[in-house]
């Protein structure tokens, strides 16, 4: 009998300040969601996920890979921050085609995302809704291994929310990537998550 | 109009200045990146080095120039094993104006090196690229306005340059002889007013459109460059 690997295994120390944020949790398939009050250090794990920040000790593993050592560049991680950070010198096609391996069609995960419409503008034209399903679709088009995700939905209003909570549904459920997706939201977190990790 | 004398003045000028830009870009580029990103003790030191020719007296660079690259110095020394020198030379003059326009240069650089989102460069981390690609492809180009405003700053800071010029490689009328030093000698001379005149409105006209260009790109840098 085999079991899968844990798609994440994560048990870090991180230093902020004179604060030490700790969190350990080991989830399944599907989207694990971290809930927590503001301020509680969730998006710190989810850099340290990412390979941006460095724990002071402890480990990351995703999918049964080791990523603790790994340079942020090599752990394929799509990373969703809380704003869009689009880059602003290319439009929206450079941006989606930043990173994507070749002959990667990227038309299907524009249709997915509804940002079709948008290859040809600059990232500052967008609106809101618009930029953070681009920077999703970039971080989807770029191969990555697992999806990670910083409140997709704040800033949002409601329709736009609704908009990105669906393409968020549809990668965990169609494209089957691992998704760790930080939110402050319980309504959000019970919607999404396969495995809910508390802060 | 200006006579073939004057235009040659002012092609002089121009080849100067703009060797002077082009020579100093990599060094300034350089200087600003470690002062922008870099931590390591003496960084002050090293700010306050390179703005020196901002506020010593011009004729103190030149004379250090004419100590570093005369017969005795150590860059003179290197260039006369390669059979050559600076001294007199229109090579000379532009190496004053490149030290004098350098802090400027740096300034502007730095300052739009700063303005670079860090997170764009984190983000695109993340999207696999190493950091030289990083660098290529999201910190110069988000850069390059702030470095062309450098450089045209520079160019009119260098076509401008006369103390340490003067003291450095001399006034030598077709060599060394700049807009600003050709202008001093006219002044010495009985009725050369009216080429003082003339030099001295083309001295103004380039100077204005460095500047104007420069703005232009500064304020390009500040329109739509921004992340969110």
């Amino acid at each position: 009998m085999s079991f899968d690997p844990p798609s994440f295994d994560v048990e870090v120390a991180i230093r902020r300040g004179d604060r030490l944020i700790e969190a350990a949790f080991a989830s399944g398939a599907g989207a694990t969601v971290l809930v927590g009050r503001s301020g509680a250090g969730k998006t710190s794990v989810l850099m340290a996920v990412a390979g941006l920040v460095r724990p002071e000790r402890g480990h990351v593993r995703v999918g049964g890979r080791d990523l603790t050592a790994i340079p942020p560049e090599q752990r394929r991680a799509g990373v969703v921050f809380q704003e869009p950070r689009l880059f602003p010198h290319l439009r929206v096609a450079a941006n989606l085609g930043y990173a994507m391996p070749a002959g990667t069609d990227p038309d299907a995960t524009a249709a997915m995302l509804g940002i079709g419409h948008l290859l040809d503008r600059w990232p500052r034209s967008l609106s809101g809704g618009e930029a953070r399903r681009v920077a999703i679709g970039r971080a989807l088009l770029s191969d990555p291994a697992f999806l990670l995700l910083d409140e997709p939905l704040s800033s949002l209003d409601v329709d736009r929310q609704e908009e990105v909570m669906r393409a968020i549904e549809r990668i965990r459920d169609e494209v089957r990537l691992p998704i760790l997706m930080v939110t402050h939201d319980p309504q959000e977190a019970a919607r999404i998550g396969t495995t809910i990790v508390r802060l | 109009m200006l006579s073939a004398a004057e235009w040659a003045v002012v092609r002089l000028s121009l080849l100067v200045g703009g060797t002077a830009c082009l020579a100093a870009l990599p060094v300034a580029w350089g200087l600003a990146w470690v002062l922008a990103r870099g931590r390591f003790p003496g960084k002050v030191l090293l700010d306050g080095i390179v703005h020196l020719p901002l506020v010593v007296p011009p004729v103190v660079t030149g004379w250090m120039l004419l100590l570093f690259f005369g017969e005795g110095g150590w860059g003179g020394r290197v260039l006369a094993m390669l059979g050559t020198s600076v001294l007199f030379r229109w090579t000379g003059a532009a190496i004053a104006a490149a030290i004098m326009a350098l802090p400027l240069m740096v300034r502007s650089i730095r300052l739009a090196i700063e303005a670079v989102d860090r997170r764009l460069e984190e983000a695109a981390r993340t999207l696999g690229a190493s950091p030289a690609r990083v660098f290529a492809t999201i910190t110069l180009p988000l850069s390059l306005p702030g470095m062309l405003a450098g450089l045209v700053l520079g160019f009119a800071r260098s076509i401008g340059e006369f103390g340490a010029t003067i003291t450095f490689v001399s006034n030598v009328p077709g060599e060394t002889g700049t807009l600003p030093l050709a202008i001093y000698a006219a002044l010495q001379q009985p009725g050369g007013e009216t080429m003082v005149a003339r030099l001295a409105a083309m001295s103004v006209a380039l100077s204005l459109l460095a500047l104007v260009a420069s703005e232009w790109l500064a304020r390009r840098m500040g329109r739509g460059l921004h992340v969110l």
